[in-house]
């Protein structure tokens, strides 16, 4: 027998949890113990780049919204550049945008929102660029490892259509499922994101 | 000229260019799903109406997967890995005082250093702190249950608090979770974010529970399971038990020039 690799093995996911917001977001479970918290406004006032806001509803196979969801998002500036510091961790592309966010779904009605900057394009490792998008990461009582998706966006019709991954997409019915409605709302532009875990319009989920 | 200048030359421009892998680093190792449970577990009840029944979408690593966020110490307070004292209104919380500690590495080996280490547990009754947990047993007035820290350059955290109660659930009319502490890590890119729990060596409750198995592999539960770690306790003072945490490895940077022709 051939002699085993050297690897170690990815330790396993379980779920989050009923009570994610303890760990993650503890102003939301109802206490205040961290001075700093992590939340869901990405931008502040020096931020370059349009404002938007992101909100939506994560569903289940019946339609109902669960009201137990956290979602991350992770995503370019404005000029389409992760911030992973230059040289490593610690040091920052940006120091007005660190491009993460975390929000949980309101406990009534299972709605998320999140405040930032509309990304740019990216450029691709082999050339090409990725038509502008928002990485979401999503997790829940009853999800066992977290979701992986993207959102695209409805005015970026150009981009969207040369966009790699959104081209992998064989049924192009479903390609749908990851792009975001623009509207307006007091003057600022509002995407509307649902996730559909399950079901006739189950949203594209990526093994990353 | 070396991958950081080009870096640095990229960031004076407003075009996308080529992209750079961070710290050196390549693609991430293609996750290996037989160890990981899939979303459709029916023995874990919830489960059912909130997976997908579509195949996922399997992408080549783009800048979007191969970066993630970075955490420095000013997100931090001084006392976010101490449990014991975080949230504490006038003396310690009631429990077995312990010290959770271990390293994160990646599949490689390599230590992930610098890396968000988040955590959240019930109190030694088995309640959370959360305003939806209407279990009987009492909340603890000075237990907050979440902590959070930063691995060192070797990848190594510790936390101070106190070992967490099981607890009922709604899965079966008898259910109850074996004693756990959530963990939640971040590491060098998107596509290593990983949330689990931790189990305490010797916990009867860990071999009939739902969420346990909805892990495939016994192998892979077994490294959920924190041993005693009786070196690291301190006398008088606290129990130890050690959790070593594996995500996803990198491919080298050499490799990937190879792929691109260099």
């Amino acid at each position: 027998m051939a002699p085993p690799l050297p690897y170690l093995k990815e330790t396993a996911s379980q779920t989050a949890g009923p009570y994610v917001h303890i760990g993650l977001i503890p102003d939301m479970a109802g206490f205040d113990i961290y001075e700093r918290n992590f939340g869901a406004v990405l931008v502040g006032p020096d931020t370059p780049g349009e404002r938007i806001a992101v909100e939506g509803r994560v569903l289940d196979g019946t339609g109902t919204p669960l009201r137990d969801v956290l979602i991350e998002i992770w995503q370019a500036d404005a000029a389409g550049r992760y911030n992973q510091g230059a040289d490593g961790p610690g040091e920052s592309v940006d120091a007005d945008f660190r491009g993460w966010g975390r929000a949980g779904s309101d406990f009534k009605t299972g709605l998320y929102a999140f405040e930032t900057i509309k990304p740019g394009p990216v450029a691709q490792r082999r050339g090409g660029a990725a038509a502008p998008h928002i990485n979401f990461w999503i997790v829940a009582r009853g999800v066992n490892i977290g979701l992986n998706t993207r959102m695209y966006f409805s005015d970026e019709e150009t981009a969207n259509a040369a966009d790699p991954v959104l081209n992998m997409i064989e049924q192009e019915n479903r390609r749908a499922t990851l792009i975001a409605q623009r509207s307006e709302r007091d003057g600022k532009a509002v995407y509307a994101f649902d996730i559909h875990l399950q079901g006739e319009n189950e949203t594209v989920f990526l093994d990353i | 000229m070396t991958n950081a200048a080009q870096r640095g030359a990229s960031h004076r421009s407003n075009r996308p260019e080529p992209f750079q892998p961070p710290y050196e680093d390549g693609e991430f190792f293609q996750r290996d799903r037989s160890l990981q449970p899939p979303a459709y577990a029916p023995g874990y009840k919830t489960s059912v109406l909130r997976s997908p029944r579509q195949a996922l979408l399997s992408i080549d690593n783009s800048p979007s997967e191969m970066t993630g966020p970075v955490f420095g110490h000013n997100d931090l307070g001084p006392l976010d890995n101490d449990l014991i004292r975080n949230y504490a209104k006038d003396g310690d919380p009631i429990g077995e005082r312990i010290l959770v500690h271990g390293r994160v590495l990646d599949e490689t080996g390599r230590a992930v250093p610098q890396t968000l280490v988040e955590l959240w547990q019930a109190n030694a009754g088995g309640r959370y702190r959360h305003k939806k947990d209407t279990y009987l047993a009492p909340i603890d007035p000075n237990f907050g249950g979440c902590g959070r820290t930063l691995t060192d350059e070797n990848g190594y955290y510790f936390f101070r608090t106190v070992k967490p109660g099981p607890y009922p659930w709604r899965n079966y009319v008898n259910s109850w979770r074996p004693a756990h502490i959530h963990f939640s890590i971040f590491g060098s890119g998107f596509a290593q974010r990983l949330i689990t729990q931790m189990y305490f060596e010797g916990d009867p409750l860990i071999k009939i529970c739902p969420i346990v198995h909805t892990v495939p592999d016994e192998a892979a539960i077994d490294r959920l399971i924190a041993p005693l770690d009786l070196n690291a306790a301190a006398p008088f003072d606290m129990l130890a038990y050690r959790f070593d945490i594996v995500l996803r490895g990198r491919r080298s940077t050499l490799f990937d020039n190879k792929l691109e022709g260099n």
